[in-house]
């Protein structure tokens, strides 16, 4: 398995990226150059150089330092929402591909009826009732995103729920608690883990984006879409405020994407 | 007493069709009665549709029967509470025909043996690893194979993997759904044997359902013919072997190779196709394809008398 | 007449949904933290005050009451009243939707117009220098945070170059064209406004690349796949086996085939180009929908955010159900089950 993610570079490089995230959250304060949220009025929009990598923002911060320590806050969100949707998803998808009939009926609407939003908008109006801030927009993105699960894990129970070896537990005495947690859902959760992992940086971009119009990270917190939204107003002096933090969104959705994507073809039966 | 009384067991199953929900009855079991001695096997033969493995976990109430009455050691089933349930279950166990997807691919073969034991809270931790071991050496495992995860076992070895998962609770009746229909015809005797000897040392029952009518010769005491949800005779093996009653029964049993090469075979080709448990014929199920069949059989729903002494058919020929 | 039962049927299964969404659109506004009638008095307000007007909002009322009185409201196109602009929320939906319709429809002609061929190419040339860059080109697409890209663009292309305006629907002094359907490309050319038009066109054209730029890698990555599919079916080796020319083979037999599928995807592209129209519409002082919706989040007003809400998921809904009856119509086999 290791051999077949080493032997397509564009794995690698999602790997290696991610790695890098990584090291940069568990490390930033040893890699960052400058304190994050320390205001420096006397190099305030200085260009990128030797002393500040990125550059500076409009009261001086150091903006590589800020995007190094920004890598914790996007981490935390990312694996936060999804170690929240992900086994509610995971449980309820679960239970209505193995009990089936009504239940199943009201489970899946109520998916359907989540997943008949936009994804952004419902967590937006979410996150706006809760009131800005970082763990309203978590909680927001972790209500939007557990249909997914649900969807995913569901199908994967009504493929292996007539499979002989559940039968044989009920044949046993199983109670369908132990068959649910015991049998079908370790059989069941690998397509929807391979999602989980996509879906870290399709988190961090979504709550980016809130952060963006406001309702997530607040100044002067380091989150990259707080800093993006923050950068409008010195777009004209100061293009290196727009550029980096976009460019470590981008990075981290694309070293997800390609990781994800990577398991899922090791993952697949058909490739092997 | 016999140990397993089945008194016309119906299983039907409706399907819905379409956004209105046209209701169409399937009728997988259709009114069978048996029993099964204890110690003793019957063997339960038919094609693929017939019935037999529907009938298999109808008496275990893997699926609710719709009708009818099935008794284990002179107490009711059908309708049992789940409780008395779950403590019949160590009682009578089953033994599936696919290997490959009757073990959770995901445990090792030792949990997999100890699941019994855990759902029923046999014996502590020790109790339990040595009965894991005793019967993994029974089925010819070493003990570090039990680690292993059952893809890394040959189709025969899973097999009797799984026949020692349901000998862990000490059950005295197994359904064995064709056991050995999925595997090579080499290792198929091994795990007959293997079966067999477990009969003998712990005085088994077993209901052995297959298509395979050499198989079921070989191992029962009584035979079972079904056709379409119902069972058209039933008796010793001797009996139903040398001197079928049953057009069907006569026609399965000329197929079989018979090793006297001067003997002629008299082979019967039964008329089209097996009918749709959805849809059967009026009358004798079998009427359609039967070669005795007269205008009577299309009307006359036969009953399965006694014909001679023991011996039961569902024919108003013989 | 079996079109008419199948979108009589669609329509039918939309109740339900579109009931789910008001209880939820419903339960969302009821989480807000807080007393709104202490928000509306404020901090000096006396008990006896705050519970007076408590009984006069209905907020002592069971939900279930509360709950009959929202969807009242939503039949008789009340949505409340916007804190923010004073006005009507439903007036103000009305206002701006068009805004956003154009610019959404216009990222949807731009990504059909960019992924479809692109995904063709890619099937085609498999494995080729094409193919590689237009994966990329989709990878970078879908993982890209449309927000900065709307920021890259006003750098490069206003800031930097001037050549396309960066804000706005229209240049500064210049009046809309008569009310028609409210998009202003469509009104313009229908007035044969021709300046109106051409401003109006120029000024779509960095916020719809931005909104376009995700669902341009979503259906490029499709197309490419089922393409793929279709090029590796027997048919197509049929064709090829009996020496038609490879153009014939790829445009005759497999287009149809292939791009099919991506019509289902449809739906989802535009429900994603609504979504990001939220923050594209921020970043471009677009005045739709979107910078209304963070206008009020900015103001704390939460009618308007769920008038929005409640909206986008009814254009998002009825979009799905013309795709799926498109895709019934295109697809011959849909006819017949």
């Amino acid at each position: 398995m290791v051999r077949r993610v080493v032997s397509s570079p564009l794995t690698v490089l999602g790997l290696v990226i991610v790695l890098i995230i990584i090291v940069s959250a568990i490390f930033a304060p040893a890699i960052a150059t400058h304190s994050p949220t320390e205001v420096d009025l006397l190099s305030k929009l200085e260009a990128p150089s030797g002393e500040h990598y990125f550059g500076t923002d409009e009261v001086g911060r150091d903006i590589f330092s800020r995007i190094v320590y920004g890598t914790r806050i996007s981490l935390r969100i990312g694996l936060l929402v999804v170690l929240i949707s992900f086994p509610i998803g995971t449980i309820l998808g679960a239970i209505a591909g193995y009990i089936g009939g009504r239940v199943d009926q009201i489970i899946m609407r109520i998916t359907d009826i989540f997943l008949s939003f936009p994804g952004i908008i419902l967590a937006m109006s979410i996150a706006a009732a809760l009131g800005p801030s970082i763990e309203n927009v978590m909680l927001a993105l972790a209500a939007t995103w557990w249909p997914w699960y649900t969807r995913i894990v569901r199908s994967s129970v009504l493929s292996i729920k007539h499979s002989e070896f559940i039968e044989a537990s009920r044949a046993l005495g199983a109670n369908p608690f132990r068959i649910l947690f015991k049998e079908i859902i370790p059989n069941s959760i690998a397509p929807a883990t391979i999602q989980a992992s996509l879906d870290l940086g399709f988190v961090i971009l979504s709550a980016a984006g809130l952060s963006f119009i406001g309702l997530g990270a607040q100044p002067p917190s380091p989150e990259w879409g707080a800093m993006l939204s923050n950068s409008r107003e010195i777009l004209r002096e100061a293009w290196w405020a727009a550029t980096f933090p976009g460019i470590a969104i981008l990075l981290t959705v694309l070293g997800f994407n390609l990781l994800g994507d990577g398991l899922n073809d090791v993952m697949d039966p058909k490739q092997r | 007493m016999a140990l397993l009384e089945v008194q016309n067991l119906k299983q039907h199953f409706t399907t819905k069709k379409g956004f209105m929900g046209e209701k169409t009855v399937i009728k997988a079991v259709d009114g069978v009665s048996l029993s099964i001695e204890e110690g003793k096997t019957l063997g339960v033969v038919g094609e693929s549709g017939c019935g037999k493995s529907s009938l298999g976990r109808s008496i275990l109430r893997l699926v609710e029967p719709t009708e009818g009455s099935v008794k284990f050691n002179g107490q009711e089933i059908v309708g049992m509470s789940p409780r008395g349930m779950k403590e019949l279950r160590k009682e009578m166990q089953i033994v599936f025909q696919d290997p490959y997807a009757s073990l959770n691919p995901r445990n090792t073969v030792r949990k997999i043996l100890e699941a019994p034991l855990l759902i029923h809270g046999t014996g502590n931790k020790k109790e339990r690893q040595e009965r894991i071991e005793s019967l993994a050496g029974k089925i010819g495992l070493r003990k570090e194979q039990l680690n292993n995860y059952p893809h890394e076992f040959s189709g025969g070895q899973r097999q009797r993997i799984g026949i020692a998962r349901a000998l862990m609770l000490n059950p005295k009746l197994i359904i064995a759904d064709e056991p050995v229909s999925a595997l090579d015809v080499s290792v198929q005797s091994q795990v007959l044997n293997l079966m067999l000897d477990l009969q003998q040392e712990r005085n088994l029952s077993y209901m052995f359902i297959s298509h395979d009518l050499s198989v079921v010769q070989h191992v029962s005491d009584k035979v079972a013919v079904m056709y379409l949800g119902k069972v058209v005779e039933i008796a010793d093996v001797k009996k139903v072997y040398k001197d079928p009653l049953h057009p069907y029964t006569r026609a399965l049993l000329s197929a079989l190779p018979i090793p006297d090469p001067v003997r002629v075979r008299n082979r019967i080709i039964l008329q089209g196709d097996l009918p749709s448990p959805a849809n059967p014929p009026p009358g004798c199920p079998f009427h359609t394809r039967c070669p005795m069949a007269t205008k009577e059989c299309a009307e006359i729903v036969p009953p399965l008398e006694e014909k001679t002494t023991d011996h039961f058919a569902a024919c108003i020929h013989t | 007449m079996d079109a008419l039962r199948f979108i009589a049927k669609r329509l039918l299964l939309m109740i339900p949904i579109l009931i789910g969404i008001s209880i939820l659109t419903f339960a969302i506004s009821n989480t807000i933290p807080g007393d709104p009638a202490r928000l509306i008095l404020g901090p000096k307000a006396t008990p006896e005050g705050l519970e007076a007007l408590r009984e006069d909002m209905g907020l002592n009322d069971p939900l279930y009451v509360q709950y009959g009185r929202y969807m009242a409201g939503i039949f008789q196109g009340d949505l409340g009243e916007s804190t923010y602009s004073q006005r009507p929320v439903a007036d103000d939906l009305i206002r701006y939707s068009p805004a956003t319709f154009e610019l959404t429809i216009f990222a949807m002609v731009i990504t059909l117009l960019i992924g479809i061929p692109f995904g063709i190419i890619s099937a085609s040339r498999k494995d080729k220098i094409a193919d590689q860059f237009t994966r990329i080109f989709a990878l970078l697409g879908v993982a890209m945070p449309a927000f900065w890209l709307g920021l890259l663009l006003l750098l490069f292309f206003y800031l930097r170059l001037g050549v396309f305006p960066g804000s706005g629907r229209l240049d500064n002094g210049m009046s809309p064209p008569d009310y028609i359907t409210g998009m202003y490309t469509v009104d313009a050319l229908l007035t044969g406004n021709w300046p109106v038009f051409i401003s109006a066109v120029m000024h779509l054209v960095l916020p719809g690349i931005t909104l376009s730029a995700v669902t341009v890698g979503m259906i490029t990555r499709m197309t490419r796949s089922s393409m793929l599919t279709v090029l590796q079916s027997d048919y197509i080796r049929t064709a090829y086996a009996k020496g038609a020319p490879e153009n014939r083979v790829l445009y005759g037999h497999a287009l149809r085939n292939g791009v099919m599928p991506v019509i289902t995807l449809l739906g989802m592209a535009f429900g994603h180009a609504l979504g990001g129209s939220v923050l594209v519409e921020a970043v471009f002082s677009w005045p739709g929908l979107g910078q209304y919706a963070v206008n009020a989040i900015n103001y704390l007003d939460f009618p308007a955010v769920m008038g929005v809400t409640l909206l986008i998921a009814i254009m998002f809904i009825l979009v799905n159900l013309i795709v799926d009856t498109m895709y019934f119509f295109i697809d011959p086999r849909l006819k017949h089950n």
